[in-house]
């Protein structure tokens, strides 16, 4: 394949974002965004192009004799080179799940772009959004066709960077500051993990490249020697911390807490980067690590009760939160949680692992009805100008758009066929049964809680009672609602694109069989969600609060996301920050400062006590070196006798 | 065995030498300070011209004498009246000012004296270092010459010159 | 009479002349003919020592010959000094130049 498509792909947005952020002041924000979008919308056709060559051409490069899809490395350039073996490099790897991702990032990216014209319209630092918007699009891009896991480490960095650009991007906004802090540390603080994980890793393996790993995943293993540190094996811990990594970018639990404070950013960078590309990225990065995961399944355990916690824990709080934002920022949680469960129960002998496809499945599908979800609670919030549904209610007679388009993604995520989040779910609980009935109840329980808390959402904000509006809200320009109708659009129908034959884990290809019985039951579960819902929101009553009165400590707890906040609150305030800091602190000052104030306040005295010798008077000088010069000479005159 | 002349002329030249010395600094005029430092320069390039350098003697009378007593003159003129007189000396610096040459005299006579064997070295012939010689070793670059030195004089003087100039302008 | 001695001796005397004079004197230009003195006391050392004991070499009468160059810039920088001093303060007596203290 030729190299110029792939790189022009992480050229533009690069270009882009260095071309409006140098030189966006110079020009109206008209200008800017206009340029953004189609500087985005010119990747998003090369990114199609590439990706669609690479699933249809046939050609041998990208597909084998036995229908076995390749991973193809387009280009790989030597960035740095520390020693003959410890080198970096920048690439560009094509395979199935990158193709994907390409089409995946580029699409909802296009859409936030466009999107973003009409949302953002007239904000202060319009350029600069979009300027960042572009170098979020640049490192995300970067990421999936990383080569190596170095590389993807740079670019995890720099959506984490662009990220926490993006949420403070109301940098007048005390709360939108702290929760660009608080998503910029806690996600370092996984890194961190990551980081450890990739340096123990590479220590092992003498490199850095994906293919070199995940082609010869015994190797891996081997190289280990069969070293084990705390009872665990060291790829083990390894690969537990390379997850950490991907916990705190996708937001598992315990370290889930940035994602719901990530909303203060502007609605379109939540569908963007905290909904559909960025949060996912631990998943890809699970998905990219699948084979060497595999021959050390106490890691894919890990994966999977992390996953399967975080998924019931998201959903019950999801049920709770009044913020529309939020309840859509806890849906994500729980369902990449779905995406790494599908991941953790992915065995070769299950369906020649099925959840690997299904995770990449939902996170298709996933990535485009949260995008509409997102988008819609944008035009919600545009037209009401509140982020809580107590303002709103009975909205379906005035934004017919948003209601439909709405309706549509709700419906999607709670699984209802022939939406696409039918199959892509439908794919992981049948996965999840396959390997434990345990879980597979478990995850649909979840899917049915998930049904309840959309369509609470969804009830409370297009049926209720009105409330009384200041302005008559309506439905928003063309460039909110084209990317509505388009990705509702897709949400249709993308259930329907026959994913195995594209994505699955040995680029085998896979027929997906619908396990009727399996889907019926999460259809009937999500059902009695939804009438659930139905019932208690369709109109004004005193319902809700019944409800939660009769689950009153659950309810509470579930409203205050489980005190994971505060937990953490007490942690670092009441015990590092006062137990270790301040002592830290009080040295510092003390000790360290008391040093260097002392050692001047000894040379400040000390000079004002000599500076009597100091006289001006030339003469006294004289004499004084004369002495000083008498004095040696009469010691060398004694050393010499 | 030197001629009686050539004593004779030793004899002249090293009394100037101390008598002058003593005087210049004893003397409370002056001006006259300065003309008894001119005599201990002449009475110093005739020690030079005795010991056969030539050249120095030359360089240190058109320096020296020619040069920087003229200095003195000038500036003694600009900055005091025409037979001022410096007051009396208090004996208690007097005599300060006299146990500090006495002790320099000491140490420094007690160097000279515990190094005698050096001291009564006897004068070897020599051949008057020519004009040549002192050029060739003032602008070559090897083992005994001295070009760096040179240069690094002339810049200094040029830094002496301009930054005399820059102090001494009336602003 | 043609020793080394005869001609250090009244170098000696001269230096200690200079010592003598740079401590007692008062006034600046004086001080700096006290200097002189002293220069011109080392100058007759380092032209002595060469004659006697190695007179096929020229050290000590270049040395001599750079150290009389270095005394007149210095002499030169230092009068204009002085005179510069005398302008601010109509005086050249040392004593009364206190102000450089501290």
């Amino acid at each position: 394949m030729d190299f110029v498509l792939p790189l022009l792909i992480l050229a533009i947005p690069l270009g882009m974002f260095l071309f409006l952020g140098l030189l966006g002041m110079k020009m109206s924000p008209k200008l800017a965004g206009v340029l953004g979008t189609l500087g985005l919308g010119t990747v998003l056709v090369l990114a199609y192009i590439t990706a669609f060559t690479y699933y249809f051409s046939g050609d041998p490069a990208f597909i084998n004799a036995e229908g076995v899809r390749q991973q193809l490395i387009v280009f790989n350039v030597d960035w740095l080179a520390f020693t003959q073996n410890l080198v970096i490099r920048l690439g560009f790897l094509l395979d199935p799940i990158s193709a994907m991702m390409l089409i995946v990032i580029t699409t909802v990216s296009f859409m936030v772009h466009l999107y973003s014209l009409g949302y953002m319209h007239g904000e202060k630092g319009f350029q600069r959004y979009y300027a960042f918007l572009s170098l979020f699009s640049f490192s995300m891009l970067g990421l999936v066709v990383a080569t190596n896991i170095f590389q993807m480490y740079i670019f995890w960095e720099l959506v984490g960077a662009s990220s926490y650009l993006l949420i403070g991007f109301y940098y007048t906004k005390p709360s939108a500051v702290s929760a660009s802090k608080k998503a910029f540390i806690v996600t370092r603080f996984a890194d961190l993990g990551f980081l450890i994980g990739i340096l123990i890793l590479s220590f092992y393996t003498d490199t850095f490249n994906f293919i070199d790993m995940t082609s010869n995943p015994g190797g891996v293993l081997a190289s280990t020697g069969g070293a084990t540190f705390m009872g665990a094996s060291v790829l083990t811990w390894a690969l537990v911390l390379i997850f950490i990594g991907g916990m705190g970018k996708s937001a598992m639990m315990p370290l889930h807490i940035w994602l719901p404070d990530a909303m203060e950013g502007p609605t379109p960078v939540s569908a963007l980067i905290h909904a559909a590309t960025m949060v996912v990225a631990g998943v890809y990065l699970v998905a990219r690590m699948f084979p060497v995961y595999l021959v050390e399944p106490h890691a894919l355990e890990f994966v999977l009760i992390v996953g399967a916690i975080t998924a019931l824990y998201a959903a019950a709080v999801a049920c709770t939160q009044v913020d529309i934002k939020r309840v859509l920022a806890f849906s994500t949680i729980s369902q990449i949680a779905f995406m790494m469960v599908a991941l953790g129960v992915a065995r070769p002998d299950i369906h020649e692992a099925l959840g690997y496809m299904a995770s990449m499945f939902h996170l298709f599908t996933h990535a485009m009805f949260k995008a509409l979800l997102f988008m819609c609670a944008g035009a919600l919030i545009h037209a009401v100008h509140s982020n809580d549904f107590t303002a709103m209610g009975g909205l379906r007679k005035y934004m017919p758009i948003t209601h439909i388009t709405f309706l549509v993604g709700c419906l999607a995520i709670s699984g209802i066929p022939p939406f696409s989040g039918f199959f892509s779910k439908d794919e992981i609980l049948v996965a999840v049964y396959e390997y434990s009935t345990f879980w597979g109840i478990w995850m649909t329980l979840v899917a049915g809680v998930t049904a309840f808390y959309m369509f609470r959402i969804y009830y409370r904000i297009f049926w209720w009672n009105e409330p009384h509006y200041h302005h008559r809200p309506h439905d928003c320009d063309w460039t909110m609602s084209f990317p509505l109708i388009f990705l509702a659009a897709v949400s249709i129908v993308a259930g329907f694109i026959p994913f195995g034959k594209f994505v699955t884990w040995q680029g085998h290809e896979y027929i997906i069989h619908m396990n009727w019985g399996i889907a019926g039951i999460s259809v009937a579960v999500a059902c009695i969600g939804i009438f659930f819902a139905w019932h208690v929101y369709r109109k004004e009553s005193d319902l809700p609060d019944k409800m939660a009165d009769s689950v009153h400590w659950l309810w509470e707890a579930a409203y205050h996301r489980f005190y994971w906040d505060e937990l953490y609150l007490f942690v670092t305030h009441k015990i590092i920050f006062n137990g270790i800091c301040r002592p830290i602190a009080w040295f510092d000052r003390h000790v360290v400062d008391g040093t260097m104030n002392g050692m001047a306040y000894v040379t400040q005295k000390a000079s004002y006590a000599i500076r009597g010798l100091q006289s001006g008077k030339v003469q006294m000088y004289v004499w004084i070196y004369l002495i000083g010069v008498m004095l040696l000479g009469a010691i060398t005159a004694i050393c010499w006798m | 065995m030197e001629s009686v002349g050539s004593i004779i002329v030793y004899w002249i030249i090293v009394l100037s030498i101390v008598i002058f010395s003593v005087m210049t600094v004893t003397t409370r005029r002056i001006l006259r300070s300065a003309t008894y430092l001119l005599f201990v320069l002449f009475a110093t390039a005739a020690l030079y011209f005795k010991l056969d350098y030539e050249f120095l003697g030359a360089v240190q009378i058109a320096v020296y004498a020619g040069g920087i007593v003229v200095l003195f003159v000038f500036s003694i003129l600009l900055t005091s009246h025409p037979g001022e007189q410096t007051p009396n000396l208090e004996s208690r610096k007097r005599v300060l000012g006299f146990i500090a040459g006495l002790v320099t005299l000491i140490v420094a006579g007690y160097a000279l004296v515990s190094r005698c064997g050096m001291m009564c070295a006897s004068l070897p012939a020599m051949e008057n270092p020519s004009m040549h010689k002192i050029g060739e070793a003032l602008m070559g670059t090897g083992h005994g010459q001295y070009l760096l030195a040179f240069e690094a004089i002339s810049v200094l003087l040029l830094a002496c010159i301009i930054g005399g100039v820059v102090v001494a302008r009336k602003r | 009479m043609n020793t080394v001695i005869w001609y250090i001796i009244p170098a000696l005397i001269m230096f200690c002349c200079g010592v003598y004079g740079f401590i007692t004197r008062k006034n600046m230009i004086a001080m700096l003919i006290s200097l002189e003195l002293m220069l011109n006391a080392v100058d007759i050392n380092f032209v002595v020592f060469n004659r006697y004991l190695f007179p096929e070499q020229m050290e000590g009468m270049f040395f001599t010959l750079f150290a009389i160059a270095i005394a007149a810039a210095e002499t030169a920088l230092a009068i204009a000094i002085i005179i510069n001093v005398y302008r601010s303060v109509k005086n050249v007596d040392v004593s009364g130049l206190t102000k450089m203290k501290f």
